[in-house]
């Protein structure tokens, strides 16, 4: 957890550096990082530039926070039902399969992943002890009611059938010394195929390809065939267009576009199935967390996290989750930063398989809520 | 007109790659037909397979099986933090239902279970585990119960500035200390009267030999490519007669010397030979794996089968993640030379593979 601690503070202080800068001069004379890589006084670091230049630090408001209609919505209360004496740890990924029972991917004492009904009753432990539980960093589950376990201490990908059973693995843990690996410490451009270093999340299109993020160091999305064959790879580190800021989070619609959420940098990078960059939408923060809805008209769904450093001022301005159409329009928002139960404590896992059915899980309370939303409220009311 | 136009593009496309293949090694070799069991060990809800190290069976068909799982807790050793309970130890039936494990818990875990390398078992029915991180070679009867240790575990917290290396080497690079001090052991085979003979390893690069009770009788080897070197000997097996297989992983080759460890010849053109065993009985047969690197889980990967001169049968299977694929064999149990189990590091699985 040190790790992600050190990223949660970096983006904090990231954070509050943009609000300041927010306060203080929200038009023009944006600041600009100090030359030579140094940092500021008082020890607050500036997101990186990039590659892609000129945008200088990020302004932690949303562009849309203020325009985004509210959604009404409901948590259900105490959905989440343990056994007694199993514990959540950080809530880290959710996923949803087509039976409606939900997948919960937690760093407790060890990473491990629950299998709850759809009234939120524990059903099991999947892969317990499995060699690929190290760091959890997210589960998702496929058409075919796979589940796959994103792993950025393994740096693996563990494909479960609904059986539970590990039938592919993509990437290799570092395992003793001289198993053909040394521990990744920088990214490598181009990154190896077959190799991930801190991958962040896996995505899938109708053909079964798939689509990982690779992640924290290598900011890349790598594209495999179903049966977990090399086909292409896209992007750096930067904050130009088809490149990734810490690469954090995975989606792919039906069409098969792909879009990958760029924290750091608060970016929404879109492709198409080939890869080939599309868009960016930088609208709606810093996308913590991504899912997509099923069904003929798909919405995505991000989460502008509140950094996990309980910051009221860096409250005020972060913790929603924005709807949007796949087009980046932004069709409202939910959600406030807060420690009780129908509040986000830095939300890291998000499920939309169905529209007003959202599932979160959060790091800070080690908790899965449950939210139903109500949109049609929110038309009829002012 | 059309189909017959086709037909000559593909008779002449054909004949382009006949006269490509036709001089390569590839296109000289007979393959090997074959099918695999496919998901055939059942396992317990709350046991799951790791990176599959070793698979060995038994006279009646058993199977034991050494893989590295994972593990809540940690050890600081003297340079490197070992996974503690991480290395299971199961065995199956000859249908692959489970039957039990070694150590059921992770403090009951033996002591030298740190980093899953392989497993044997001997003539004699004792199952014989090989554990890099905790350079141990432990040898168990078949009712669990401990019979012989070889080399030692590391203290949990080790001398300062010690190399982690017990005793002195004054040999060349790689010849160790003599005795049983290994550095990463990597397998173990044993010929009639019980001797006992360990490649060793990816610390050293030497073949250390000891009576049957364990006592040092020499080691050889070092560090390098010349005959009786090795860079990586990562597999060992030994025939009726007493002489010892070397599958000297990173120079290409598997080596053969006399049962006094004496080079005899070198078999090439195998690729990487990661994991090799000879059958037992009249007419022995030698299988090497040219497994696919860290790097690739599409290349190479495919088994060749032998004389025990170096003539090569025929040879079967391609890397990957199917069925009937292999993602880095780290053993191959032949003890039936038509029915073979493989031990997949990157696949996380044993496969049970009938030649035809």
């Amino acid at each position: 957890m040190k790790t992600r601690c050190i990223y949660g503070v970096a983006v904090a202080l990231a954070m509050a550096a943009g609000m300041t800068l927010f306060a203080q001069a929200p038009t023009g004379g944006a600041q600009t990082p100090p030359a030579g890589g140094q940092a500021p006084p008082g020890g607050a670091q500036t997101p990186p530039a990039g590659r892609g230049g000129g945008r200088g630090a990020v302004s932690l408001r949303p562009k849309a926070l203020d325009t985004a209609p509210d959604i009404p919505f409901e948590v259900v209360r105490n959905f989440m039902k343990l056994p007694a004496n199993v514990y959540m740890g950080e809530g880290i990924g959710v996923a949803t399969n087509s039976k409606g029972h939900v997948f919960v991917n937690t760093c407790a004492q060890q990473t491990r992943n629950f299998e709850f009904d759809q009234n939120g009753n524990f059903v099991r432990e999947l892969g317990k002890d499995s060699y690929g539980n190290v760091f959890c960093h997210g589960i998702r589950v496929d058409a075919q009611d796979n589940i796959w376990v994103i792993d950025e201490g393994a740096n693996s990908i563990v494909k479960y059938n609904p059986q539970g059973r590990a039938v592919m693995i993509l990437g290799r843990r570092i395992g003793f010394p001289y198993n053909g690996m040394e521990p990744p410490v920088k990214a490598l451009d181009p990154a190896p195929p077959y190799i991930f270093n801190r991958p962040t999340d896996v995505g899938f299109d109708a053909a079964g390809n798939i689509f990982v993020a690779d992640g924290y160091v290598n900011s890349r999305i790598v594209k495999y065939d179903k049966n977990g064959k090399f086909i292409k790879q896209v992007g750096h580190r930067g904050s130009g267009p088809g490149e990734f800021t810490l690469l954090h989070s995975l989606v792919v619609d039906a069409k098969g576009d792909v879009y990958g959420g760029s924290r750091s940098d608060a970016r929404i990078v879109v492709f198409d199935n080939d890869l080939n960059y599309k868009t960016t939408y930088d609208h709606v923060g810093a996308p913590w967390s991504l899912c997509i809805t099923s069904g003929p008209h798909q919405y995505l769904y991000s989460s502008n996290s509140n950094p996990d450093s309980n910051d009221s001022e860096i409250h005020k301005v972060t913790g929603q989750v924005f709807k949007m159409e796949l087009d980046g329009t932004v069709v409202g928002k939910f959600g406030v930063p807060g420690k009780e139960q129908g509040q986000f404590s830095t939300v890291h896992g998000l499920d939309c398989r169905n529209e007003n059915e959202i599932f979160v899980t959060e790091i800070v309370e080690w908790r899965l809520q449950k939210f139903i939303l109500h949109p049609t409220a929110a038309k009829g009311s002012k | 007109m059309k189909s017959a136009r086709l037909a000559s593009t593909l008779v002449f496309a054909g004949a382009l790659a006949g006269s490509l293949l036709g001089g390569s090694l590839v296109a000289q070799q007979k393959e090997i037909a074959y099918e695999s069991a496919g998901d055939f060990l059942k396992l317990p809800d709350d046991i799951h397979l790791g990176e599959v190290a070793g698979v060995a069976t038994t006279a009646n068909g058993n199977l034991w099986v050494y893989y590295q799982g994972g593990g809540p807790n940690a050890t600081i050793g003297a340079s490197r933090v070992y996974i503690n309970g991480g290395a299971r130890l199961l065995e199956f039936d000859r249908t692959g239902k489970y039957l039990r494990e070694i150590g059921t818990s992770e403090n009951d875990r033996p002591y030298a279970f740190l980093f899953a390398q392989g497993v044997r078992v001997d003539p004699q029915g004792n199952v014989w585990i090989v554990d890099r991180a905790s350079r141990m070679v432990v040898k168990f009867d078949q009712t669990g119960k401990v019979l012989l240790t070889l080399g030692r575990r590391l203290e949990a917290v080790g001398e300062l500035g010690s190399s982690g290396v017990f005793g002195r080497a004054s040999g060349p690079p790689g010849s160790g200390v003599p005795g049983d001090n290994f550095n990463q052991p990597l397998d173990v085979a044993w010929d009639a009267a019980g001797n006992i003979f360990i490649p060793d390893g990816y610390g050293n690069a030497r073949v250390a030999k000891f009576d049957k009770n364990g006592k040092f009788i020499k080691s050889w080897g070092a560090t390098g490519e010349g005959q009786g070197q090795f860079n990586i000997p990562a597999s060992i097996a030994v025939d009726a007669k007493g002489m010892v297989y070397v599958a000297d992983m990173g120079n290409n080759r598997i080596q053969v010397f006399d049962n006094d460890g004496t080079y005899k010849s070198e078999i090439k053109n195998i690729g990487a030979p990661r994991a090799i065993c000879i059958s037992p009985g009249a007419n022995q047969v030698l299988y090497s794996s040219n497994s696919n690197p860290t790097e690739d889980p599409f290349q190479n990967g495919e088994i060749y089968k032998m004389q025990l001169d170096g003539t090569v049968v025929g040879r079967f299977g391609k890397a990957g993640k199917q069925f009937k694929e292999f993602g880095m064999v780290n053993a191959i149990d032949c003890r039936d030379p038509n029915t073979l189990y493989v031990a997949e590091m990157m696949n996380w699985r044993v496969q049970k593979i009938t030649l035809k």
